[in-house]
């Protein structure tokens, strides 16, 4: 038993060895026809079919680290001009703005910023916008009907929510509609909301939008707030049979109907910046842009050549969203939102 | 080689180990300083702060209490007794370990929506970290000298005098470095606090890391979770100073008689059985409800026999390299106990209570700078499980060196035998369940670590532990449960193996003669 369990062990170890001796030589043949690293914070299928329909397109292999954007943005600063990262691919753009901040990106060039439309693109120029959700509510269709529901964030503060609402305010996504909150009606208003909020969400706080989603789902809770692909991620999980929520928009322009942008950058370390940009050209591309439509990441594309209005998934057509006019500039790093979700001793 | 130069020599890899496991600590500190002041201050004082601390200690006094409990009665019936079952318990009973903290958390929150806070946390705590209370206490059980507790019962104590004059001074040692590691990693835990929503030290920076996007604040912040480890450290230092441990009579042990438990044995397996259902059982039964579920994933599926390969392959080096690596401080801290030694052995703890976000920035860190060509490599990492399971290795081995009869060493060197004769033929042999105890904690916490993998794993390359958390990050349960499963059975493997070696008797485990 312990002789077999040994053998196993060391096969294992040998033949991970092999392939770690052979990655060397995979790595010298790939050079000559370029691969390119790419940080990978977003939805790891999506990016996968990016990166085959790339190599297929362009010859140029690439190697995809997936992990929590956070992570990977401060992997990146540690790196510094070591990383091996060339291009990083993140689901909001604070982590982008950060990584902007520190002068760790490589500035796009016009032509793939012209792929999308401006406002969705790094206002520096740093980065550009590849595919946006939006934030909306929850609810269960079994315990709210869709007359009952609040048409602001703000009114979500209301006494009559209650026990009844679930929040996952750690989650990168939920920090823009602090900020934009924040920005609408200014910090003090966005404390008291956020204090309102918490004493509502009594034990339905939870450290994602998942599980916010599931339980509201269930009945555990009845409404929250969240981005809209986590629910057609659910519904495509568990089949729309077991689905007894909806989702409902925000009234036009409510400092809760907020578009987070997913961004990519090319890292000024980058010792195959070509390459990378070539990438980021063909994320927004119309091939690019087709293949995220096509995926279950359920995101809206935002290549300019796209057709806004088709209803991907059943979802409400891109040009029928009317979110708060707040801007990537205005959204940052995010840090104004963290100072207030601190004071309001809610992380 | 003669005594003296051995000594010198120990000495010297032990400092240079100590030297190894302060560089996530001195990161840290490098990062803290260039935050200014005046936001290190703010962040530390604000109010939150104080609520953050109660609640740290809170955890940590209850939950540590709670595992030594748990894992002193647990090791003491698996070893001591003729439980029915023993060697299946004993397999079992480590496994949570390896259940992955989401996994347990989400479990428990399912069972029972309604844990939550203090208690809740406590709770979910208390089942996952008590094995590293039982791993060293049984190993220290395994190598004490039964003769000592046989002697005091034919004198006609009762088993719980017993026990607690005789059998607890022998397993001190044992318990308090399995106390101590508890209180640092619940120092240091993120994941399940999160989930059952307990807020602590660590929590919040690991708030102010990944929605911050601040490591160096992140950094400011874990100061207070050095402070708070020294003191921990300190009161364990205090605790085990002075104190001699039983030792093994100079004839070799030989298995103790078991105690015969009657109708005891009833309760004791309904105990064990009670255990086993809530620490195993409900994160187990979670697994395979996501499994049957058959819902459908939109990510692909890493292959699970290339993940476990690469879990495996990592873990395994690790576990050996902690072991080893051990061994010199344990030596040096039970055969040479001066002020300067205990200030180096208890150096190579503090890794264990600090957030895994900063640990693992402090490898990048040093990769990036010094060691550029190995960033990234399994090698790297192999070595970063080493550093950061290695306190749980030290506790293992140092209890049972503990127990090891330097006489017995003296004898040899005075027969002429060279130091290394003597390590391999006289010490190795009687330390071994401990440092197969420490193989196992260390194998077991490195299958399933997470958050330094993800930064120090080749590019594209997967284990259990990350292709678990890539499908279960995007709510795909049912792609997630298998690679957990798999886990748990790796799990198994060393538990079950290394329990039926090490309870051949100590002249076989040796091969000679």
């Amino acid at each position: 038993m312990i002789r077999q369990f040994l053998a196993a062990a060391l096969g294992t170890i040998m033949a991970a060895g092999a392939l770690a001796g052979c990655g060397g030589v995979l790595d010298a043949a790939a050079g000559q026809a370029q691969a390119i690293t790419l940080y990978n914070g977003q939805h790891e299928e999506t990016s996968q079919a990016l990166a085959s329909a790339f190599t297929r397109q362009t010859g140029i292999a690439v190697k995809i680290r997936s992990s929590d954007e956070a992570a990977l943005a401060q992997q990146i600063e540690q790196e510094g001009q070591a990383s091996r990262a060339d291009v990083i691919f993140t689901e909001n753009s604070p982590a982008l703005e950060a990584l902007q901040n520190k002068h760790l990106l490589e500035t796009v060039p016009a032509a793939t910023l012209a792929g999308v439309p401006t406002a969705y693109d790094s206002p520096r120029g740093a980065w550009v916008g590849v595919s946006a959700r939006v934030s909306v509510l929850v609810y269960n269709t079994r315990n709210l009907s869709s007359r009952q529901l609040p048409t602001s964030v703000m009114q979500l503060a209301g006494p009559a929510w209650r026990g009844k609402l679930a929040l996952a305010p750690g989650e990168t996504d939920f920090q823009p509609v602090v900020t934009s909150i924040a920005t609408a009606y200014g910090r003090r208003a966005a404390l008291r909301w956020l204090h309102a909020i918490k004493a509502n969400a009594a034990g339905h706080v939870y450290p994602d939008n998942e599980t916010v989603t599931a339980d509201v789902n269930s009945g555990q809770a009845q409404i929250g707030i969240i981005n809209h692909y986590y629910w057609y991620r659910l519904k495509y999980e568990i089949g729309a049979a077991r689905i007894h929520s909806a989702l409902a928009l925000f009234a036009a322009a409510d400092p809760g109907y907020v578009l987070d942008v997913s961004g990519a950058a090319v890292l000024r370390s980058s010792r195959h910046r070509s390459a990378a940009q070539r990438f980021l050209a063909f994320l927004v591309s119309k091939q690019g842009q087709e293949i995220i439509v096509k995926s279950d990441s359920f995101e809206y594309p935002l290549g300019a050549g796209m057709d806004p209005s088709p209803t991907a998934h059943g979802m409400t057509p891109f040009n029928q969203l009317h979110p708060n006019p707040i801007g990537i500039a205005a959204l940052g790093d995010g840090s104004a939102a963290l100072d207030l979700l601190q004071q309001a001793q809610i992380l | 080689m003669n005594g003296r130069r051995a000594a010198r020599l120990v000495a010297g890899i032990s400092l240079l180990v100590a030297a190894t496991l302060l560089l996530p600590v001195t990161f840290l500190v490098g990062q803290a300083a260039q935050v200014g002041r005046t936001e290190v201050t703010r962040l530390l004082l604000r109010h939150l702060t104080g609520m953050l601390l109660v609640n740290t200690v809170e955890l940590s006094a209850v939950v540590t209490v709670a595992c030594a409990a748990i894992g002193v009665t647990a090791a003491w019936f698996a070893e001591r007794t003729n439980l029915p079952g023993r060697r299946i318990w004993r397999a079992v009973i480590v496994l949570p370990l390896a259940m992955p903290d989401f996994v347990v958390g989400y479990a428990w929150t399912s069972v029972a929506p309604a844990i939550h806070g203090l208690l809740g946390a406590a709770l979910v705590m208390a089942l996952s970290l008590y094995p590293l209370v039982y791993l060293p206490v049984a190993a220290s059980l395994r190598t004490a000298d039964p003769a000592v507790e046989e002697v005091a019962r034919s004198l006609g104590d009762g088993r719980l005098k017993v026990f607690f004059r005789v059998t607890l001074p022998q397993i001190r040692t044992a318990l308090l470095g399995g106390c101590l590691v508890v209180a640092l990693a619940l120092l240091a835990e993120y994941g399940a606090f999160e989930i059952v929503g307990f807020q602590t030290f660590t929590t919040q920076i690991v708030t102010q890391f990944r929605v911050g996007f601040d490591s160096a604040g992140a950094c400011a912040l874990s100061l207070v979770l050095v402070m708070l480890g020294v003191t921990v450290l300190a009161g364990e230092a205090v605790l085990t100073a002075g104190k001699r441990t039983g030792r093994p009579s100079p004839h070799g042990t030989r298995p103790p008689q078991p105690h015969r438990l009657g109708a005891a044995a009833v309760p004791a397996v309904a105990g064990f059985g009670l255990l086993a259902g809530l620490a195993i059982g409900v994160p187990v039964a979670t697994i395979g409800y996501w499994m049957i579920q058959g819902q459908r994933s939109s990510l692909p599926s890493t292959s699970i026999a290339a993940a476990a390969g690469n879990t495996v392959a990592y873990s395994l080096p690790a576990a050996a390299l902690a072991a080893l690596a051990a061994l010199p401080v344990a030596l040096l801290v039970v055969r040479h106990r001066r002020r300067g030694v205990i200030l180096v052995e208890r150096a190579t703890y503090l890794v264990q209570g600090l957030p895994g976000p900063v640990v693992a920035l402090s490898f990048v860190f040093f990769a990036v700078h010094y060691a550029i060509g190995v960033y990234q490599s399994p090698e790297l990492l192999v070595a970063a499980y080493a550093i950061l399971f290695f306190p749980l290795a030290l506790i293992a081995v140092r209890a049972a060196m503990a127990h090891a009869p330097r006489e017995l060493e003296e004898v040899a060197g005075s027969l002429g035998r060279r130091p290394a004769a003597v390590l391999a033929r006289i010490t190795l042999p009687l330390i071994a369940p401990g440092l197969a105890a420490a193989f196992s904690l260390v194998f077991l916490s490195a299958v399933i670590e997470l958050t330094t993998t993800l930064i120090l794993i080749p590019t594209g390359a997967h284990t259990l532990a990350t292709a678990f958390w890539a499908q279960e990050s995007n709510s795909s349960y049912a792609a997630a449960a298998p690679y957990a499963a798999m886990l748990v059975v790796i799990a198994v493997i060393p538990g079950y193996a290394l329990g039926r070696y090490l309870h051949r008797a100590p002249s076989e485990r040796t091969g000679s003669r």
